[in-house]
């Protein structure tokens, strides 16, 4: 019983940054624009959250500065895939790489690694965090936790009850469409990725400011990218996403309890699970091929105007 | 009465290609202005800038006489100018009020997004209602069909407030009376006051329902006439030019059965193939004309050996069964085809000249064993085809087959698929976007097959190319063929065929 509760009460702390992220992803994919470099703008966002939070103190502007710093930096990706017209598979790839050199030097550089943060924890959820049971699980959680649900809500009301994100959704389905509308692809597309990358940063920040709670080199180790893949889980859905994080959460949450109560599972089993989970979905989305299954029909795809038909 | 839409001296070039040069337009209010020309005359591309979705090179734009620069569709939209394409701009997962709100002014009012797609439902049904037809907004637009989703768009750049109404060939999906009444309809708006330029190559419909119309030809303006007091043979001289002299066509008596087809039904969804029912002779060619959309794709696709799904029979004489044949074994029954989707079919654009020729005879092994390519080999007979078969703008063997032009393109692959002297051919729309003296060459290499002995099978939408061309003629309706007429062919009655029955 003991070992249940502490594995749901610590399933949240490891869903919140799939969810982010594969948030953040959502937002960039329904524009069209595939976007592989969640990895890095991940090791960006918790970088960030960490020196900030070391110079400043306060998690509000660690989490702000880490999902600016991991927006600028997709700038330069958006640079690339919208106006040089970059293969975005590439461009992804280049992304990742270049952040994972560049988050290691100047963390060492800075003198950040290793260094322990301090004095952040838990909130209490008033009253409700005394509930048996229950309470422990969902209402003695950290401050993003709680705000996930909500951001979560925003976005889908964004995506699919707005006029913007509906026209968001054009871009991504059918920029020629979107186009001849007199729509703008390519501020829509930039506008997507600097969202979904504000999003990734804060998920890479989660992790080392309230996680980990310090900054070692490569410390998302490859959770970037099984966001990446459970975007394809959810069919680009933020609900299905969610709760596909959870799933993820609850399969990751499980190691250190196994564990801790002596069963022996090799580690690397438990983060194949997700990959596992994803290429099953993919095989089952190809065979049951009918009609939109919820891919952008120009995920991808650059958008030039003038090419001839 | 100002003029609604002037443009004079434009000029446009794609990647070198000159699309269109000093060409010159000008439509009034309150008239149905045709613009009549070949595939490939600039009509198109003449009319996606006017709809601001081409920037010019050169030249001047004027609404009501005052000079316009525009910025994009969106900058069009703001001056009432809105375009119904070819390729309708739809996306297809969103349902129709979607799609017409995307770019519709009512969606940068104030107000809820439910507010505003519930005022866009009811906006669509009232125009639509005005208009004489109906179209459900909550429908998406991937389960319309073709004739509802143009006026999906139709309705858009109504009620984006378009005045002046620019339709790229909508003609080209419809059946003859969806088109009619499309028509009529949009005579209707001219009426009110609008507008309407109709880009089209039919004629019938320009001597029909348009007060004027501008002829053009290879991206320049010929000239603006009269379609009333204007001959269609003057109409004809002036869309084409000079007098091509088209091929002739000796009868000949044909020879047997080649090709056998009974009962050919697709088992998959929908009614693609309902029973075909065909025979080709050698020497022979069978002209399969019809809408597009009534099953020829997919005709031309079991010939080729795309699907597998399939009920009947497919019988090649003397080789057997052509229904379960491999696509090798396809090419040892020297099958000849010409596709419709040249890049997409026939030739690896990104491959050179050499090797889409060889690419046919590579499995045969005439240019080596599995592991070791004669290069030097297909070389040579590459450029012993291309020089056979006429193929212009090779400067070298090796560049790439998409540097072509489309005509050279289309005598490239003819030049492969018919280098093995073929026993049937088949050529789907094999003049689509060439000009008049590259669909002569065209046509000439298929007479010259017929000639040689082979059975031809020419699948094509545009009725003047079978009715030259084929010795028997067949109408494809439905995924049927529902009339077969012998030469001289009346073409009344096959357009009437193509009407009974659809």
């Amino acid at each position: 019983m003991e070992v249940v509760l502490n594995w749901l009460a610590n399933s949240p702390d490891f869903a919140v940054p799939y969810a982010l992220a594969a948030l953040g992803l959502i937002l960039s994919e329904r524009s069209g624009v595939l976007s592989l470099g969640a990895e890095g703008l991940m090791l960006v966002g918790a970088l960030i959250g960490v020196g900030a939070q070391l110079a400043f103190g306060a998690e509000g502007i660690s989490l702000f500065l880490a999902m600016l710093a991991a927006s600028a930096v997709s700038l330069l990706f958006a640079m690339m895939v919208i106006v040089l017209r970059v293969n975005q598979v590439i461009a992804g790839l280049a992304l990742v790489f270049f952040c994972q050199g560049l988050t290691s030097l100047l963390g060492t550089l800075l003198n950040w690694t290793n260094q322990a943060l301090t004095g952040i924890g838990a909130v209490p959820f008033g009253a409700m965090a005394d509930w048996p049971v229950v309470g422990h699980i969902l209402f003695n959680q950290n401050i993003i936790v709680y705000l996930t649900v909500p951001i979560f809500i925003l976005a889908t009301l964004f995506l699919n009850r707005s006029t913007t994100g509906l026209r968001l959704r054009a871009v991504g389905e059918n920029p020629q469409a979107a186009d001849a509308a007199g729509l703008s692809v390519g501020w829509y597309r930039l506008g997507a990725i600097v969202a979904g990358a504000a999003l990734i940063g804060l998920a890479g920040a989660y992790m080392s400011v309230y996680s980990t709670k310090l900054w070692v080199a490569g410390m998302t180790g490859g959770r970037g990218w099984i966001a990446v893949g459970l975007v394809i889980f959810a069919r680009w859905s933020p609900w299905r996403a969610l709760a596909g994080a959870l799933l993820f959460g609850c399969i990751e949450a499980l190691i250190p309890q196994l564990a801790a109560a002596g069963v022996k599972l090799p580690q690397y089993f438990v983060l194949m699970t997700p990959y596992v989970v994803t290429l099953g979905v993919m095989v089952w989305v190809a065979m049951a091929k009918s009609g939109h299954d919820g891919e952008p029909g120009a995920l991808g795809q650059p958008y030039v105007r003038e090419e001839r038909g | 009465m100002p003029v609604a839409l002037q443009l004079t001296g434009i000029r446009k070039t794609f990647d070198g290609f000159v699309a269109l040069d000093n060409a010159a337009f000008s439509a009034e209010w309150g008239e149905v202005h045709a613009l009549l020309g070949e595939n490939g005359a600039g009509k198109s591309s003449l009319m996606n800038i006017a709809a601001g979705l081409y920037a010019p090179e050169a030249g001047q734009m004027f609404l009501d006489d005052n000079p316009v620069r525009l910025a994009g569709p969106s900058d069009a939209a703001r001056h009432h100018i809105g375009m119904v394409h070819q390729h309708f701009k739809l996306v297809r997962p969103f349902t129709a009020a979607e799609n017409i709100l995307l770019g519709n002014p009512i969606s940068r009012e104030d107000g809820s997004y439910r507010s505003k797609l519930r005022r866009m439902e009811t906006a669509i049904r009232e125009t639509a209602a005005e208009l004489g037809f109906e179209l459900d907004p909550t429908k998406r637009v991937a389960q319309l069909s073709v004739a509802e989703q143009q006026r999906v768009e139709i309705l858009k750049v109504l009620l984006a407030g378009a005045k002046i109404l620019i339709l790229d060939e909508p003609a080209a999906v419809l059946t003859d009376q969806e088109s009619e009444r499309l028509l009529s309809t949009v005579a209707q708006l001219a009426r009110r006051g609008s507008a309407v330029i109709l880009v089209t190559h039919k004629m019938a419909d320009v001597k029909t329902y348009a007060d004027r119309v501008t002829v053009m030809r290879g991206g320049r303006t010929i000239d603006t006439v009269d379609p009333k007091v204007t001959q269609a043979a003057e109409l004809v001289r002036l869309t084409v030019g000079e007098a091509i002299t088209s091929p002739k066509r000796e009868s000949r008596t044909p020879g047997e059965v080649r090709l056998g087809v009974r009962e050919l039904k697709s088992s998959g969804a929908g009614i693609a193939l309902n029973g075909v029912n065909l025979q080709v002779r050698a020497g022979e060619i069978y002209g399969l004309a019809g809408v597009g959309g009534n099953g020829q794709g997919e005709l031309a696709n079991a010939i080729m050996g795309l699907p597998a799904l399939l009920d009947g029979s497919m019988e090649l004489e003397g080789l057997g069964d052509l229904k379960a044949a491999s696509t090798s074994e396809r090419r040892e029954m020297q099958i000849a085809t010409i596709p419709a989707d040249r890049y997409g079919l026939a030739l690896a654009g990104g491959l050179s000249v050499a090797e889409n020729f060889g690419i046919g005879q590579v499995h045969a092994g005439r240019y080596g064993s599995f592991w070791k390519l004669a290069k030097s080999k297909m070389e040579t007979d590459a450029k012993e085809a291309v020089k056979a078969f006429d193929v212009q703008g090779v400067r070298s063997i090796r560049q790439k087959a998409a540097l072509l032009s489309g005509g050279n393109a289309q005598k490239l692959v003819i030049s492969r698929e018919f280098s093995k002297a073929p026993k049937l051919v088949l050529a789907h729309s094999p003049s689509r976007g060439l000009d008049v003296r590259a669909s002569a060459e065209v046509h000439g290499r298929l007479l010259a097959a017929r000639d040689a002995g082979a059975a031809v099978l020419l699948i094509s939408e545009d009725l003047d190319e079978v009715m030259s061309l084929a010795d028997r003629i067949g109408v494809m309706v439905r995924g049927r063929i529902v009339a077969e007429f012998p030469q001289p062919a009346s073409r009344q009655e096959i357009g009437q065929a193509m009407v009974d029955h659809a």
